[in-house]
């Protein structure tokens, strides 16, 4: 049967690939555009972007968004690990039902409702709101996604690769950080990239949770996006985009050469 | 060659004498006493009591699922017993855990830790022992030069061959000089030569250590060719153990005469059972059958009989020799295997059995072919007699 | 698989720590939620009652469950007010915009899974490299494009398709473009795992046995591609549902969403009894398709061992 692509395949992709890209496209192009109205082209332009370094509010906004993500998405991954090991390894322990269901929950619950709920308990127990009650539900939320990305890598772990490890003679938690953790690495990563980007991204849960001097970049982005279509948040997208793209792509190339390379070396040894 | 003249004859000395079962002085290196685990309802073992001696090649047999393998796990630590004692060296296994026993194990995957090297993977058990540089060194290097992976230390696992990665965890487990060495399915992974080739050596590196080693397999052949003595396992419960010989030629039941190679079981009634000669009646065949065997059972008991393919022979005249057992069949299928051909014989009954026989000269034209009727012969010592 | 000596200290510390602050962070304050929509609204600190006076010991629990009350449940399922209908119409969007986002996913991923190997693992990337570009930046984009003087508007004047300005943003329509942007990661790839699984002499097979390769699609492929078409159907569904950043920035004002409702509910209304009350019954109607997804979820786990 064919493999290769049809006409149809072809310009289903085309499309497809259009239709997810022509925005941010256009929304990056507008950023360099010399003229206030979006809608207008009046030739090339970095103007907004020396704007944003003046603008203090969207930069502290930026620098405590960072913060958050950063610290939030760091105890997201030692937890969630946590929660991966327990959901795959512990087999049965009291509540295991509801622990899982705790994991998966989150994922699908709606925003709206983690934020609302979230609040209500830092209301009920007189949690001072700001940076802190963001960190805390970015952890939360985050934590779940974590454990479904770690958990998906450790299904697929070799168990005898720890019973070798304890057999020749090393402890549990030893063989954990010898064996376990440097082969599980790769998802960790992707875990902690997850929650860095979920945290960066949040409006809704943040909105509901923040307090004074703790307003992130998405909240003020979206304040200003409800006024309308500014250069200036076209600029600071632009530059968001950039800054992930240039990580993801390098990530993947990343991979990418190193599974070239274990390629080579089996190809090799077949060979050799 | 002088020096492997004088080892082939200790090495045949020791082995044509290695019997410690039978001497009621020696005490056991491994004693399972009564040992029972349970996972939920299922119960995966079933009070095995096991000794094992020091320096035996043994052998745990059985189909999968039969409980082997959770033996094994019990002796490196993986499972506790559920109920009943475990000791090695005399000393209670009970709670210690697996990184503090002196067993070690060359897992069925084999287990090599992807991220490290060849070096790296035999050193990681010396390390933690906390032994210094110097002699770690020399330990994977000596390890190395066993397993003749010398030139492959610096390879990651992935570099490497079946056979190669086969040798690395087999050195990696042997670099702590276990007092047992565990072998789960250790060559299922190989294809069939090398597992023949691999076979002789391990048994020959067993030797050469002087170690215990404890294999668990499913291959009948690699436990018959390897082990000093077999455990014949099913359904978590030991159905015989013995040495190999013992273990074809006189089968303890019906399960291991049919597990262990190829068997005709032909039933019948005892007509008379007297010292060194039990003689049967069979629907299956209109002579009276002998076999060689003193049994425990009187007459009208019925027994069957356990005959290999190969101890059986095949004519289209009757024999000479009146003492031999004689069936009457026709052939329903002949397959040819080059060095042997197998004959599917129908008796009159309905019965059919298999006859194997040697091709001992190079075959032109087939002397038996189908739908001739035949004479089925075995003398009275090929046969046993199973109650 | 118990262990010896696996069942120490460390297994504990591991199961417990995560346990904890979720039971803290994530079970707690959603019994504080479905506790306080139950409560009334009053003027004080904390803006609800009763609250939980345990000094007053157990006359003070039997006066905190007699104060409790449904009221805020009636309240929410009056037709006259705008709740039922939202709820309604935001399960009538969420569906529509999962039938959308399957006619528009599926050519892409049976495409890419037919796309030579070497070149899958790039337009792979390229589907999910959006999804790490922010959420509201995808959203604000459509709104340049959608609005009254927008791109999309000035080029058709332009190519003369039409003579005056389409509204597209602020209705419905364009509620229904940003949902299918900014979730068909979400739809392609478990749509892509499902068909790359494929085993193309199942195709072949087919053929071989006179079956045209347009019904081979209908009879083979798209019921073995099904368990992805579950799942991605699935996961765009349940966070349409709740949505609230694309109604709230794209839709108009009579573009009624839960999600929006009960922001509104809160930050306007500030009734937090009522906005608890919406909570409770959103999950509820999230119930049914979470637990499905849920059941998808292990058997894809299971059968990835």
């Amino acid at each position: 049967m064919r493999k290769g692509l049809t006409w149809f395949n072809i310009t289903s992709i085309v499309l497809g690939f259009a239709f997810l890209y022509i925005p941010i496209l256009l929304l990056v192009i507008y950023s360099f555009n010399a003229s206030r109205l979006v809608t207008v082209w009046a030739g090339f332009s970095t103007q907004w972007y020396w704007a944003l370094l003046e603008n203090e509010q969207l930069m502290d906004a930026a620098w405590v968004t960072l913060r958050i993500a950063f610290f939030s998405s760091l105890v997201a991954t030692v937890l969630g690990t946590m929660a991966a090991l327990t959901l795959t390894r512990y087999g049965r322990f009291p509540g295991r039902t509801l622990f899982s269901g705790m994991i998966y929950a989150p994922l699908v619950m709606p925003e709206v409702i983690t934020g609302l709920s979230l609040l209500l308990l830092f209301v009920a127990v007189n949690f001072d709101r700001g940076f802190w009650t963001v960190l805390l539900a970015h952890i939360t939320f985050t934590m779940c996604f974590v454990a479904v990305v770690v958990q998906s890598r450790l299904v697929t772990f070799d168990r005898a690769l720890e019973e070798a490890a304890l057999d020749l003679g090393c402890p549990p938690f030893k063989t954990f950080f010898k064996i376990t953790l440097p082969l599980i690495l790769p998802a960790v990563v992707s875990g902690f990239m997850l929650a860095f980007t979920l945290s960066l991204d949040d409006l809704v849960i943040a909105s509901f949770t923040t307090g004074p001097g703790a307003t992130t970049l998405p909240m003020r982005i979206y304040s200003q996006v409800r006024l309308g279509v500014t250069p200036e948040i076209n600029a600071v997208c632009t530059i968001l985009i950039a800054i992930v793209t240039v990580v993801v792509i390098i990530a993947s190339v990343m991979t990418k050469r190193a599974e070239n390379q274990r390629q080579a070396e089996e190809r090799a040894a077949m060979t050799g | 060659m002088a020096a492997d003249k004088a080892r082939k004859e200790t090495i045949g000395a020791v082995r044509r004498s290695f019997a410690p079962w039978t001497d009621p002085t020696k005490t056991p290196l491994i004693r399972f006493e009564n040992v029972v685990k349970r996972f939920g309802d299922f119960t995966a073992v079933d009070h095995v009591s096991l000794d094992i001696y020091e320096r035996e090649f043994f052998a745990l047999l059985g189909p999968s699922g039969c409980g082997k393998t959770t033996l094994m796990r019990m002796l490196a630590g993986f499972e506790e017993p559920t109920e009943g004692r475990l000791t090695l060296a005399g000393e209670d296994l009970a709670g210690v855990p697996p990184y503090r026993r002196p067993v070690n194990m060359m897992f069925q995957s084999y287990a090599l830790f992807p991220h490290m090297n060849v070096e790296a993977n035999i050193a990681f058990g010396l390390k933690q022992d906390k032994m210094g540089k110097g002699e770690i060194d020399a330990r994977v290097e000596e390890m190395l030069k066993l397993v003749k992976l010398e030139k492959f230390a610096k390879r990651k696992p992935h570099q490497l061959s079946g056979g190669q990665r086969q040798r690395v965890a087999l050195a990696r487990s042997l670099a702590k000089r276990p007092k047992v060495l565990l072998l789960d399915e250790p060559l299922g992974a190989l294809d069939k030569k090398l597992r023949e080739e691999t076979q002789f050596e391990l048994m020959d590196l067993q030797m050469d250590l002087g170690m215990t080693f404890l294999i668990v397999t499913h291959d009948q052949e690699e436990a018959m060719t390897v082990a000093d003595r077999i455990a014949v396992m099913n359904n978590g419960v030991l159905v015989q153990v013995a040495p190999p010989s013992v273990i074809y030629e006189q089968p303890a039941s019906r399960y291991v005469a049919d597990f262990i190679g190829e068997v005709n079981l032909i039933e019948g009634t005892i007509t008379q059972a007297s010292h060194d000669e039990t003689r049967i009646s069979s629907p299956v065949t209109r002579f009276p059958l002998v076999v060689a065997q003193t049994v425990a059972c009187k007459a009208g008991d019925t027994a069957c009989i356990a005959i290999r393919p190969e101890k059986l022979r095949i004519a289209l005249e009757p024999p000479a020799d009146p003492s031999e057992n004689l069936f009457e069949g026709e052939i329903w299928d002949i397959g040819y295997l080059g060095d042997l051909s197998i004959y599917h014989v129908e008796l009159a009954c309905g019965q059919r059995i298999k006859v194997s026989q040697p091709n001992l000269s190079r075959m032109v034209a087939r002397p038996i072919s189908w739908d001739d009727k035949v004479w089925v012969t075995f003398a009275p010592h090929a046969g046993v007699v199973l109650t | 698989m118990a262990m010896a000596g696996e069942k120490g200290r460390g297994r504990w510390f591991v199961i417990a720590v995560p346990y904890l602050w979720l039971l803290a962070l994530f079970l707690a304050p959603f019994l504080i939620v479905f506790k306080i929509s139950l409560s009334q609204d009053v003027v004080a600190q904390p803006p609800y009652a009763p609250t939980l006076d345990l000094a007053q010991g157990w006359a003070g629990f039997t006066e905190f469950l007699s104060g409790l009350s449904f009221a805020n449940y009636g309240y929410v399922l009056d037709f006259s007010n705008e709740f039922l209908e939202a709820y309604g119409s935001s399960l009538i969007i969420a569906s529509i915009s999962t039938v959308l986002l399957l006619l528009v996913g599926y050519p892409i991923a049976y495409a890419m899974a037919r796309a030579p190997r070497s070149i899958q693992p790039t337009l792979l990337m390229l589907v999910i490299l959006p999804f790490w570009t922010s959420f509201l930046i995808r959203v604000y984009a459509w709104i340049g494009i959608l609005s009254q003087e927008g791109l999309l508007n000035q080029a058709l004047l332009a190519l003369g398709v039409i003579d005056t300005p389409l509204e597209i943003l602020n209705t419905n329509l364009a509620v229904y473009i940003g949902i299918v942007y900014s979730y068909l990661p979400f739809m392609v790839l478990p749509l892509y795992a499902a068909l790359e699984k494929l085993d193309l002499t199942l195709l072949e097979a087919a053929a071989d046995l006179g079956c045209p390769p347009a019904k081979a699609f209908w009879t083979i492929t798209f019921p073995l591609s099904l368990p992805g078409v579950a799942a991605g159907a699935l996961l765009c569904f349940i966070p349409a549902v709740g949505e609230f950043v694309i109604p709230d920035l794209l839709g108009g004002s009579d573009t009624l969403m839960i999600g929006k409702s009960l922001w509104t509910e809160f930050t306007v209304n500030r009734s937090w009894t009522v906005s608890s009350a919406v909570a409770v019954l959103l999950l509820l109607v999230l119930v049914i398709p979470i637990v499905v997804y849920q059941n998808i979820q292990q058997r894809e786990l299971e059968a990835g061992k």
